[in-house]
């Protein structure tokens, strides 16, 4: 199945999906070493980010956010491709912009879809191809 | 987004490579944001220079930037490093050295060593409606609801790209469009001091999910310390950029802050009863707040250890005064170019818990560097420790 998107930053990725509903602090949140949320408050407290699709509503807080972004892609622990589901903010854009991590807006109805495929298949679902350069999200 | 020959040029590297990397920032913001073209900007202040925060990476494309030739178009500015350059502090010689190494970049590129992120009280203010391109999230803030000037929440990077650049993309709060509320904050709870303020920030930042709030019931005559603290507030916990203080709209959607949400936003922040060390500053302290400080502590003594963070410009006009003096023989010190937030002077290994007024020193300082906060008004903080 394929899902329409708008493109930010071009790229292609795979990866699973990580699904937050709650926004990130980048600067705050984030361990750049293990690419770990860590942050008691938050749903993903303690996952990683590494080799995932990230899908969260946007970033928030602190503009030094862009830099932790690229911090954790030299690190070698950035999500492969990121999924903005309410707005692309300027800090996600510019830090993917850089860090050349595939960056991609999904509408309401088709962020429904994916969040359906998501609950559906589980954590264990197979990776999802996001082709930022074809505005698509193919889900298998 | 639509690009002129120049700026197309420019992208494609003929200008040298810092000016394309900056076109890219600016192009992917522009997609991002709908923009249909970029416009000038009078202003940059940029953030992103506290090696604590920007790390090996963010060091690397910095040289890289300043050696492509990066240099800036616009005024700008720059936000707190790691610690005061006078007055040099007990830290790793590691870090010593490559944070003054980042602050070589960005002299290279050209932008002033203000070390501040409170550039609108140390430098002179453009006129009305002028377009800015502020990172530093209180800046941002401040600057479109208080100073009436015009900038988007940018980022590090794309504050740095506009710096170089000249020009932003047309955009959110850059258009009249969004600058005005369709959502609204009700105000139903004793707003006092600034603390009290800096609460309403940070619940205003979690809740509002549009980049413009309208914020009722609400004295537009307040103090500035007050401004400042709801500014940091709201920049610290979202993405809103931008609050107007009015009379409530029929049409518009509303939110209250009452007590129950004031009481639940305070009981995140605050995790502890008491702390170790006071501090104050982040933002960091403009004269008046310094003035007002002194006011309160004149003729006593702090019975802990009490920190000052504040512009280099602002220590200095303070000493001229012989202010600094009654603070320092209070007990207090004075840290210059740096800001409680994610400050490496205040680490897990030597304090478990610190005392502030400040809301957007306690999330950093609890979510970042792991330390217990007791927040307390400025009043409160100098009666209960103060003898």
């Amino acid at each position: 199945m394929k899902i329409k998107c708008k493109k930010i930053v071009g790229g292609i990725a795979k990866g699973k999906l990580l699904f937050s509903d709650q926004p990130i602090n980048f600067l705050a949140m984030l361990d750049l070493k293990t690419g770990q949320i860590m942050d008691t408050n938050h749903k993903l407290n303690n996952l990683a980010l590494k080799d995932n699709i990230l899908v969260f509503p946007n970033a928030i807080g602190s503009s030094v956010g862009a830099y932790t972004i690229f911090s954790l892609k030299n690190n070698n622990t950035s999500p492969n491709g990121i999924i903005c589901t309410n707005s692309v903010d300027i800090t996600t854009a510019s830090g993917c912009a850089i860090s050349n991590i595939p960056l991609v807006y999904i509408e309401k109805n088709n962020y429904e879809i994916l969040k359906n495929h998501y609950e559906e298949k589980g954590k264990n679902s197979e990776d999802v191809l996001l082709d930022a350069e074809n505005e698509s999200i193919i889900l298998n | 987004m639509q690009l002129t020959r120049e700026e197309e040029k420019a992208i494609s590297g003929e200008y040298g490579e810092a000016n394309a990397m900056a076109y890219r920032i600016l192009v992917a913001i522009g997609e991002a944001t709908d923009a249909q073209n970029l416009i000038p900007i009078k202003w940059a202040h940029v953030s992103g220079v506290n090696y604590n925060t920007i790390g090996d990476s963010g060091l690397n494309f910095l040289r890289k930037i300043s050696e492509d030739g990066g240099r800036i178009s616009v005024k700008s500015s720059l936000n707190p490093m790691g610690f005061d350059r006078r007055n040099i502090p007990d830290l790793p010689q590691d870090f010593i050295d490559k944070q003054l190494e980042i602050t070589t970049y960005y002299e290279r590129i050209g932008i002033t060593p203000t070390f501040s992120c409170i550039p609108y009280e140390i430098l002179p203010i453009p006129e009305s409606g002028t377009q800015v391109s502020f990172a530093e999230s209180n800046a941002a803030v401040l600057a479109n609801s208080h100073l009436n000037l015009i900038t988007n929440k940018e980022s590090a990077l794309s504050a740095l790209a506009s710096a170089i650049v000249g020009k932003a993309p047309y955009s959110d709060l850059r258009t009249e469009e969004y600058r005005n509320p369709t959502t609204e904050i009700v105000n139903e709870s004793d707003i006092e001091n600034e603390l009290d303020y800096g609460l309403l920030g940070y619940f205003i930042g979690k809740t509002m999910k549009k980049s413009c709030t309208g914020l009722c019931n609400l004295s537009k005559k307040t103090d500035f310390w007050n401004i400042k603290s709801l500014s940091a507030g709201i920049g610290t916990s979202g993405s809103c950029g931008m609050f107007k203080i009015k009379e409530s709209s029929k049409n518009n959607e509303k939110i209250s802050f009452g007590d129950k949400e004031f009481k639940e936003t305070k009981d995140e922040l605050n995790t502890s009863e008491d702390g170790q060390i006071i501090t104050f500053g982040s933002p960091q302290l403009g004269f008046e707040e310094i003035c007002k400080i002194t006011a309160l502590i004149e003729g006593k003594k702090f019975t802990k250890p009490c920190k000052i963070f504040c512009p280099r410009s602002v220590f200095d006009k303070s000493e001229e005064c012989g202010i600094s003096s009654i603070l320092q023989k209070s007990g207090a010190e004075f840290i210059c170019d740096a800001c409680t937030c994610l400050t490496p002077l205040i680490k897990k290994e030597n304090y478990d818990s610190i005392i502030t007024n400040s809301v957007k020193a306690a999330y950093y300082m609890k979510t970042s560097n792991k330390i217990s906060v007791a927040l307390k008004d400025v009043k409160t903080i100098v009666k209960e420790y103060s003898n």
